[in-house]
């Protein structure tokens, strides 16, 4: 072996174990730092980890785009959902009087919530872009109580991580982490477009999360849960999505 | 007399470049794989709804700037084609964004080391072993479309969007951002097979001997 070869097999070598030390420890550092994805793990762990690590640090506290009224979309795609299931039907029957927002789990005190009282509470609209992750999208104007004042009003615990929301649908759930429940503009949806939101569009209720995919903006919702880990729900995954084959994180 | 002294430098010099480097040869062939996974899942993900528009948003209730006649995998896309194709969009994300993470990690390590060793000196910023029009191609490649569907990939992303909301805007919006960045991978495609029919060409096995064991071409 000639003196050059050794000194870059050396070198390579060396380079190699810094490599993989410094992966350990960025690794670590990610995870005590919460940033690690509920499906980092498998075949697309390090993809996902590496979006949702990146992401996360460039956009905590950044605020989607609010765009002009001119540019809401004059005919919005309500997309289809799975035929709606007696439980709603009965409900919408009655005008939706009897709908309930339960908030649990993590919280000092479980609550739930009418229609009536959360369009009482303090109201944000914004005019956002809304777009699947099949590619198409549409700007409206969505309107309703912030996420972070519902929290507030059961009084979330210090060590909540996630929270998990439900559609009245069966098996449509999904969840997001703090920094998206506590952002200014995730909103518990009531209106759309300056009226009521329809049911097309998710109507009464519709959890409306401006910086990820239309996917997490779940339709019907009847409950909020605060947890500090996604594991007791569905396969451990997380939301229902992960089991479908779709990214927890959509922020991309 | 000086130039036999100079001559055999000037060999060495124009000779090296003809051998790829293990940088090269590693580099190049985890971009080839991170291409394929990106290009497969790519065509997965527009079969969920091929029709492109301009501006901010755009849907089925929009008049698209111009559609594929290919059939779709959403039965809400109205295609002409009397047969929905099977959901593929959950793991051709997951793997879209892993091999799109790889080729731009590779992506940085290649020109990083690129600028460090002179490999973009030596063999691309002037006449080495390719000539104008390989040169101007590679460059362009590798300077221009690589960044620009990095660019546009990431401009279609809420959250990148919300941080950076000028790299969304100067585009046109992100449905624009989604059609540039199906017309840059299409001028990558083409670049892909222009570079594989050149390699046929020019011998198909010295070459492909020189990529993958750095040999002398």
């Amino acid at each position: 072996m000639s003196k050059v070869s050794r000194r870059k097999l050396i070198g390579a070598g060396l380079g190699a174990a810094a490599g993989a030390g410094g992966l350990v420890l960025a690794g670590r550092l990610a995870k005590s730092n919460g940033l690690i994805p509920p499906d980092g793990r498998g075949f697309y762990g390090p993809g996902e980890t590496l979006t949702y690590a990146a992401q996360r640090l460039l956009t905590r506290h950044s605020l989607a785009r609010e765009f002009p009224a001119a540019d809401i979309s004059k005919a919005p795609f309500a997309n289809e959902v799975a035929p709606m299931g007696d439980d709603f039907k009965r409900l919408r029957d009655g005008g939706f009087a009897d709908w309930r927002l339960a908030v649990d789990g993590l919280v000092a005190r479980p609550v739930s919530f009418s229609i009536a009282e959360i369009k009482s509470f303090p109201r944000l609209s914004h005019i956002t872009h809304l777009a699947c992750e099949e590619g198409w999208s549409y700007i409206a104007e969505w309107t309703g109580a912030p996420l972070f004042h519902i929290l507030d009003l059961a009084g979330t615990l210090p060590q909540a991580r996630y929270v998990v929301y439900r559609s009245i649908q069966p098996d449509w759930w999904e969840s997001i982490d703090m920094a998206d429940a506590l952002h200014p503009q995730t909103l518990v949806a009531h209106g759309m477009n300056g009226g009521e939101l329809p049911v097309g569009f998710g109507g009464p209720l519709r959890l409306r999360v401006p910086r990820q995919l239309g996917y997490k903006s779940v339709k019907f919702i009847n409950r909020i849960t605060v947890t500090d880990s996604l594991k007791g729900f569905g396969k451990g995954l997380g939301p229902a999505s992960p089991e479908a084959g779709y990214a927890w994180y959509a922020g991309i | 007399m000086a130039d036999s002294v100079w001559i055999p430098s000037a060999v060495a010099l124009t000779a090296s470049p003809s051998r790829h480097s293990g940088v090269v040869r590693i580099t190049h062939w985890l971009t080839t794989l991170c291409f394929l996974a990106l290009l497969l899942t790519g065509v997965e993900i527009l079969l969920s709804h091929p029709r492109f528009y301009w501006g901010e948003a755009g849907s089925v209730n929009t008049a698209p700037l111009f559609k594929l006649p290919l059939p779709s995998s959403r039965a809400t896309v109205p295609t002409g084609y009397g047969y929905v194709l099977h959901d593929q969009n959950g793991w051709s994300r997951y793997l879209h964004f892993q091999a799109a993470w790889a080729a731009v990690l590779t992506g940085l390590f290649y020109v990083i080391s690129g600028v460090l060793s002179g490999h973009f000196r030596r063999n691309l910023l002037r006449d080495g072993p390719y000539d104008t029009l390989q040169r101007l191609t590679y460059l362009g490649v590798i300077f221009g479309l690589f960044p620009l569907v990095i660019w546009t990939g990431l401009a279609m992303s809420p959250a990148i969007a919300s941080a950076f909301p000028f790299a969304v805007s100067v585009l046109g919006g992100q449905q624009s951002a989604r059609t540039i960045h199906f017309f840059v991978s299409v001028l990558l495609v083409l670049f892909l097979v222009v570079h594989v029919v050149m390699v046929y060409v020019h011998g198909f096995r010295s070459r492909m001997r020189g990529m993958i064991t750095g040999e002398q071409i």
